[in-house]
Parts: structure tokens; sequence; C-alpha cells
């Protein structure tokens, strides 16, 4: 029975490299794919593109292509990515360029894209958000990009056309991963059962290391060999989508039912409902089974029809956040960093700086569960205060950092290390489209 | 007895809502789990930081629970004022709670 090689070359945007090209070079693989843009990340990337049309692809492309592309090639392993966040066919034109600055001919380098649905926004302006459950056309902010969550569509006729680099903007994470499935093993677009089991396989790679022991070790109790060197988890799946998931002999990271299961469930909801553009997938009954050292087999994932519509990322600018922070130490530096977080609220009270919300944390005591009222379980030798402001104008949001430096010459006694930010926050509001409304879009360049 | 003593545990985010798994190390313990670990009491751990509901869903295949958490990130990752916008400490917290 055929059988292909898939893995996984970055789980984020800024992702270690190092992981990926040990794949490539030792992992027998067919495919390699970097998942690279988060939900936001498309937004940033689109004013990226508006100030310089060249650009609006991920920072790292040329950074990884150079050291993958030449890899790849000399291995016959076909690239997949979202890098192209914004600008897809931009970002094939830098590939092209490294690609002959690397000495490699004879190779077909694809952007898929369509997903980008901003120039008919005004058509969805009574669209549900599903963040807040109100109309599109209530949010405050400036809309500045809307892109759909696009199915393997689009990367399967890139294959299909001969390409060895796919480089999309706006698709399902999974869907980077299915697509290589569907293209050798001809699966169809209703064969739900199997389309289910690609999205579990893509679920497990699309977060890179998370599957083989990152995101994982607790000393004593879940240990990872050499996680400095974590290597990054790989797939052999059949036609049938049945499959183990594994990692490079001799790489950092361990592979067992314990990691698989973290991974399973991560970034889901009901587990037997997970919708994706290609498919409605059933993870509720997924088992593994641990038939190797660092091997785990998967098993007992199903799929149901896919939904009429898709997913729409609409980035809008949203607000100002300015942030502030100052440390105290020694006898009583807890009770010095209260004083000094009543300083501030008094002082930006004072001062009227307008603020939609004022969050004031005491790092080491309470800034991650909001405990402030527990006692402390010993006295501890340093506590940093933290101050951070939403805000409709960059003026009020630049006063919270500066009413906490302030508090050097103005506030409690030994503070120290004291910063202040400003940033502007694009945020992103999800509605559902026509599934008609975006249609992947497939160019393929020869080098 | 901690949770961390039996059950491992991971945070995820999408919009205003964390998911934190719950997984039993040895499969054995899953139903005892299941038992104490209500949505309620998950509720109740969680109320100074969660500010919606909470819905429990069960994965007996891996011997695992996985806790729907609307409200609990500050209004999402873009525009949360926590350090840890993604609520990805969350995970630990559970496994604080007494069985």
């Amino acid at each position: 029975m055929k059988k292909i090689r898939i893995g996984s070359g970055a789980g984020y945007a800024g992702d270690r490299l190092e992981p990926s090209l040990e794949l490539i070079e030792h992992g027998a693989l067919d495919y390699i794919c970097y998942e690279c843009l988060a939900e936001r990340t498309i937004a940033i990337a689109q004013q990226a593109r508006l100030k310089d049309p060249s650009k609006g692809y991920n920072a790292l492309l040329e950074y990884r292509m150079n050291a993958a592309l030449p890899l790849a090639h000399k291995h016959g392993v076909k690239i997949i990515t979202n890098m192209g966040a914004a600008n897809p066919l931009a970002a094939v034109e830098v590939v092209k360029r490294i690609a002959r600055d690397k000495g490699i001919s004879g190779i077909k380098i694809a952007a898929v894209y369509g997903d980008d649905v901003f120039p008919r926004i005004d058509e969805y302006r009574g669209a549900a958000v599903w963040e807040t459950g109100e109309p599109l056309e209530r949010l405050a902010g400036e809309i500045v990009s809307a892109n759909a969550y696009l199915g393997c569509e689009g990367i399967v006729e890139a294959l299909k056309r001969g390409a060895d680099v796919v480089i999309t903007g706006r698709v399902s994470d999974p869907a980077l991963f299915i697509a290589p499935l569907v293209y050798e093993f001809g699966w169809k677009p209703d064969d739900w059962d199997r389309l289910g089991k690609g999205t579990v396989i893509g679920h497990l790679l699309e977060c890179g290391g998370q599957a083989t022991g990152g995101y994982f070790a607790d000393p004593g109790k879940k240990d990872v060999p050499e996680p400095w060197r974590l290597g990054f988890p790989l797939i052999e799946a059949d036609e049938n989508g049945d499959a183990f998931i594994t990692k490079v002999v001799g790489s950092g990271g361990v592979v067992t039912t314990d990691t698989c299961k973290e991974q399973l469930i991560y970034e889901i909801h009901d587990p037997s409902t997970y919708i994706t553009p290609d498919v409605t997938a059933d993870f509720s009954r997924v088992s593994f089974t641990q038939s190797g050292k660092d091997v785990v087999e998967i098993r007992g994932a199903t799929g149901r029809a896919r939904t009429d519509t898709l997913k729409v990322s609409i980035g809008y600018k949203d607000c100002f956040i300015g942030e502030g922070e100052i440390s105290y130490g020694g006898p009583n530096c807890v009770e010095r960093a209260r004083l000094a977080r009543e300083i501030v609220r008094r002082r930006l009270e004072l001062r009227a700086v307008p603020t939609d919300e004022l969050r004031m944390d005491i790092v080491g005591v309470d800034s991650l569960y909001r405990n402030d009222a527990a006692p402390l379980p010993s006295s501890p030798s340093e506590a940093r205060l933290r101050v951070a402001a939403r805000t409709k104008t960059r003026e009020a949001a630049a006063a919270i950092g500066n009413e906490v430096e302030t508090l050097y010459t103005n506030g409690p006694a030994g503070g120290g290390g004291a910063t202040a930010t400003v940033q502007e926050i694009i945020s992103v509001a999800s509605i559902l489209i026509p599934r008609a409304d975006a249609e992947a879009v497939v160019a393929v360049e020869e080098v | 007895m901690r949770l961390w003593e039996l059950a491992h545990s991971r945070t995820g985010d999408k919009g205003n809502i964390s998911n934190v798994s719950l997984i039993a190390y040895d499969e054995a313990d899953y139903e005892r789990i299941r038992r104490a670990v209500t949505a309620e009491r998950v509720r109740e751990h969680f109320k100074d930081v969660v500010k919606g509901e909470v819905t429990r869903y069960e994965l007996p295949a891996v011997g695992a629970l996985n806790f729907v958490m609307q409200g609990a990130l500050g209004g999402g990752v873009t525009r949360s004022l926590a350090t840890d916008k993604h609520g990805k400490c969350l995970s630990s917290y559970l496994l604080e709670m007494e069985l």
C-alpha cells in the first residue's frame, strides 16, 4: 500500500528553523509544511502590504527558504506553507529569486490566494460577529483586512499542476497537511471520514514541537530528553488515512501517547464537532497506541459533511494599550508594590486619564490568577508592579507608563527597572460568509 | 491529593474562550477524575478569572476531559490587558485543584 510522509516545519510565525532542516535531511519526507499564520498576523501583514506592495508575507520567509529550499530540492521534498500571508504572489517572487541565487532550476512555485474578501466587505455589514454576537457594522474601529479561511482545494490544484513549492495566504491550518493526502491518494472531496482522519493528522502537526515534547516538560513529572534540540513531528499515512506520528531518530524531545493527547485537545471545543473548511471532523473517538520508542499510532477519527459557510477573520483598528512596570525587592517588597499600585491608580484619577479598562497586577503575586485576596504562601524576595490600560488615544496610553515611571522619584522606596510601552492594537472579529464568496486562485511559476 | 499527581493539562485559546484539557496519566484514573471534576467545580476554581459559563466535554478514548470556559481571556488575546493574554498558565492552575 502506498504511504506518504509529511513533516511539520513550523508551528507559528517565529518558530525555530533547525528542526525542519533536520526533517528534510533525515525524515525520508515527501512533504514539509510550515504553519506560520496566526489569526491576527494576516491583518498586520495586510498593513505592511499597503505600505509596500512588494511586502506583506512572513518576515522569516527568506531566512527559512534560503536554508530549506536547496535541501528540499536535493532530497525531493515538496514545501507547503502559508508564509504568503497577505501577499502570496510577492512571496513567490522571493522564492524564485532565492532559487536562482542558489542555482536551482526546473522547479515550479505556486501561489494560492483568493482568500482576501476585503473588497466586498460592505456586503457583510449585517453579518453577526462571533466574538460579540453583534452585527459587523457595529464594530467601532476601522476595518483593515478580511480574509476567508480556504480549504485544501487550492493547494491540491497547485500540486496537480506540478508545484514543488506552494505558498498560500489564509487557509485553515489543517488544510496545509490534508492537501498532500488528498492529492497523493485521490481522496474525494466528500470522503468525510478520510478527511476527518486528515484533519487529526493536520491538527497534530500544525503546532510543530507541541506534539514532540515541546510545551510539555514538567521536571520530575513529565521529563523530555534534550529539549534544547527538540525535533519536530512527522507522520507516515496510508491511503485510508491511517497513520503513525514520530520524529527523526536522534533528535531531542519525545513522542508518546501523552504528548499526542495534549495536542489533540489543544484549541478545540466540542471534540465531536471540529469545523474546518474541508470537513466537520470528529475527534471524540480518537485513540493513540505507543507502537515503539517515539512512534504513536493514530486511530478513530471520523468526519461529517462540511458546512456551507467559510469563516472570515476581519482585522480592525481596535484601541491602544499603554503599559508600565516597576520592581521592588527585599523586606516588605509586596507592600511597597501595593502602595505603588495605589499611587498610580490615584494619580491617573487626579489627571483624569480616560481609560476603557485599567488592570494592575503584582507579578509574582496575582498577575496570572487574579487572586490578590489569597494569602501568600511565603514572603517573596521580589515583586513587580504592572499597570496596563486600554485607551482610545495614544496620549492616554502613554500616560499609563509615564505614571509608573514617575514612581522612581515619586513613589515608594527602592523601585527599579521601570519600563513604559504603547501599542496600537489590531484586533480580530470573525464572521461566516457563503462558501461561494471566496474561491481559491492558483498561479504557478517556473524557475 | 492535587490533580497534578494524576493528570496533565494544556490550554488553548479562541477569541475570549479558553479550553483547558485534563488528561489522566493512567486511563484507569479517568472515571474517578470524571466523577470529581465537574464543570461546576471548575467554574468555582477559576471564579477570579472566568466570567462566563464552563462546559465540560468527555474524551473517554484518551481518558481526558476538555473544559471550555467562556469569557476567560480578558476580551481575547489581541486586546487583553493580562500578562498571559492567551491564558496559557490556566492549565497549571487547574492542576492545583484537590481531588
